[in-house]
């Protein structure tokens, strides 16, 4: 897509290594935390990104550190993917003091101001009204910053979110809504709970919106790209729709699927539709990279995330002092 | 407006909504991030005209209003707070609190907890509360207790000019999400306010009058009625303290129990609704806090548990009055 015609520059190239590098630690991550609850070790759940890398990578790639995101309970890739490190976040899901938020809020809350991460919410839809109003800081200090709001299409049923829109479009705010469409929510296709068109949901607010195939990773960031950067520069909120598919259950625990989708369609998403996969393929036949270099970005990735969990299963929890900290600033 | 000196400082007699005019725009003044968002309150003022003037003082990019999306803008306030912002939300009437629900429990409450500290959200929700304006069951409810029951969140009710102005400045500086209360029936009602900056602790009561047997503590309108009841109380040779503790949380426990300690006796007066509300929080505090220094049962009276009613006769019946409260503290002093 991006450069058939145009030479391609060495940062074009390092930036699609980055990109697969950093789709490649979200999997390897997701990997680790699916181990961390089948031996038991993490209480709770999670709810596994692997599958839809290519949006947190393609978008986050497009948006500068200070720049700020909202995710959602599956928000593991979107932290990693801006620039959270894997030790503190495995300690928050493990509950532990090394953690990003104490230990207080776990797999689904992960917040980091650090690398503008406002936090993922576990309401559907429940920041759509904070990366909203952290696009009104921006635009109101004018300190040049644009906000993403990650959110699956199962939000899509929230009103608010249609207030959020309308809100940005009337405040002309530098904010882009970035909806997931995995095509389920837990365990209902979306087609039941979707009625009429998505984009001209947003469209009808005056918001540019567009769809994006999201197990690319160069698409989602060129698109991505360019609403980051018409946001910046006062062209106002859009909507990036990206079509994608999470491979396991709703979360860890969700092992039989059957009832409500088929293993058939969850091989041809595994097998021909992978964002990894695929980059890994194209980076190859481009000369880009070798197979075996890919398989080292793998190696280093595994182990460094090994290295993470034990650095979070050996970290202490937090003492019971602590509980009644942080309820008011 | 006639004027005096205090204390070095000018005071005039102001209305309850000119002191929070007052306060909003001597913060605002002070601090080019505060913001006021809501439905109607820029050229129109809000329709109880709290804020006229202020849109002409500061501009559109300040004053800002907003579609009818309570949620919505709610919402964008608690990210606004988290990254630079002060915005204080407009909700114009307290029975549309329940639209802000999710923004408000869910996002603003818990975000510096869940985030362990590392995010706060300083913001101000101001709206209203109180019955007997003829306006019927959505439009009369005092709801405050809702937030009150939710860690993460402060709640302010001021019942004078004067600490409404010295209060609202306070949670305006505060780092936490404050929700402030306003009886729509005192926006008219005057009362001493200096002029300049001041500020009230959040977390401190005010003794409203003193007292020797009996403990009305009460909040918001009610602490008018109260002093009326007090007035009324005086003439049958009862002397009745009259308590405020001007915020529900944090809440001024000490000075709830050092009056009752005193006095022995106690009616918690607040115009929620009497079950599961605020009255009966109050009174937990009272009873575990002064428990062997009672002499009575505490009693407790809030909103009667009715949907307000239209109809004046009807609606009259089910908020306190001071014909009402004296009556049971009379009957509570044995007398
Ligand atoms: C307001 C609200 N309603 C319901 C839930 C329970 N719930 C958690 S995730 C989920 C499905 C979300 O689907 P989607 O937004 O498409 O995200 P996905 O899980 O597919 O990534 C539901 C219903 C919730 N967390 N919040």
């Amino acid at each position: 897509m991006t450069t058939a015609t145009q030479p391609t520059t060495s940062q074009e190239v390092a930036l699609w290594l980055r990109m697969y590098r950093q789709m490649v630690a979200i999997r390897e991550f997701e990997g680790q935390v699916n181990e961390l609850y089948t031996r038991a070790l993490m209480p709770g759940l999670a709810h596994l990104y692997i599958g839809e890398e290519a949006i947190a990578v393609g978008v986050c790639e497009a948006l500068e550190r200070t720049d700020y995101i909202t995710s959602t309970h599956r928000g593991h890739g979107h932290c990693l993917a801006k620039g959270a490190s894997p030790d503190q976040m495995f300690a928050e899901l493990l509950g532990k003091k090394a953690g990003y938020c104490k230990g207080k809020g776990g797999s689904m809350h992960i917040a980091d101001p650090a690398t503008g991460n406002l936090g993922a919410n576990a309401i559907v839809c429940g920041s759509a009204g904070i990366a909203t109003g952290a696009a009104f800081s921006a635009n109101r200090l004018g300190n040049g910053r644009v906000a993403v709001c990650f959110f699956g299409e199962g939000a899509l049923g929230q009103g608010v979110l249609y207030e959020e829109m309308n809100l940005a479009q009337l405040f002309k705010l530098p904010v882009i809504y970035v909806c997931e469409n995995n095509l389920y929510t837990e365990y209902t296709h979306y087609s039941e709970c979707t009625a009429g068109d998505v984009l001209m949901r947003a469209q009808a607010f005056g918001l540019e919106a567009v769809s994006v195939d999201g197990q690319d990773v160069r698409a989602v960031h060129q698109t991505a790209q360019r609403l980051v950067d018409r946001a910046r520069s006062g062209g106002g909120p859009s909507f990036l729709l990206c079509n994608t598919y999470r491979y396991h259950g709703h979360h860890v625990g969700d092992i039989n699927r059957e009832y409500y989708r088929s293993k058939q369609e969850e091989h041809m998403w595994k097998t021909e539709r992978d964002p990894i996969l695929n980059m890994g393929k194209w980076l190859i036949e481009q000369k880009h990279a070798d197979a075996p270099a890919l398989g080292r970005v793998q190696q280093e990735l595994e182990s460094e995330m090994k290295k993470a969990v034990e650095f979070a299963v050996a970290a202490p929890y937090p003492n019971a002092s602590e509980v009644e900290e942080d309820v008011y600033a | 407006m006639p004027e005096t000196v205090m204390g070095g400082q000018k005071v005039r007699e102001l209305t309850f909504a000119q002191a929070i005019k007052e306060a909003l725009a001597e913060e605002m003044r002070r601090d080019s991030t505060v913001c006021i968002m809501g439905e109607d309150v820029a050229e129109a003022g809000t329709p109880f005209k709290v804020l006229s003037g202020l849109l002409e003082e500061f501009g559109k990019d300040r004053v800002l209003d907003t579609p009818i999306s309570e949620a919505g803008f709610t919402g964008l306030a608690v990210g606004a707070a988290m990254t630079g912002m002060r915005p204080v939300v407009d909700i114009m009437f307290g029975d549309f609190i329940t639209l802000t629900m999710d923004q408000m429990v869910n996002q603003a409450a818990k975000v510096h907890y869940m985030s362990g500290g590392k995010w706060k959200v300083p913001m101000v929700m101001r709206t209203t509360m109180g019955a007997t304006r003829r306006s019927a069951a959505q439009h009369s409810q005092s709801l405050h207790a809702w937030y009150c029951h939710v860690p993460g969140l402060k709640v302010v009710l001021p019942s004078t000019p004067y600490d409404a102005k010295g209060l609202l400045k306070a949670a305006i500086r505060d780092e936490n999400p404050v929700v402030f209360f306003e009886d729509k029936m005192m926006y008219k009602m005057k009362g001493s306010v200096p002029e300049g900056d001041y500020t009230i602790p959040l977390g401190v009561a005010d003794i409203k009058r003193v007292g020797e047997d009996i403990s009305l503590i009460a909040t918001s309108s009610m602490v008018q009625v109260a002093l009326g009841a007090a007035a009324m109380l005086e003439e049958i040779g009862i002397s009745a303290e009259v308590v405020d503790p001007r915020t529900m949380w944090p809440l001024d426990e000490k000075a709830l129990i050092d009056s009752v300690k005193k006095t022995s006796r106690a009616i918690i007066l607040d115009e929620g609704y009497e079950r599961y509300g605020v009255t009966a929080e109050l009174a937990s505090v009272i009873a575990t806090g002064a428990f062997y220094d009672l002499d009575a049962p505490v009693k407790r009276m809030g909103a009667m548990h009715v949907p307000i009613p239209f109809s004046p006769p009807l609606e009259d019946l089910t908020v306190p009055t001071e014909q009402t409260v004296f009556e049971a503290a009379r009957k509570l002093c044995g007398r």
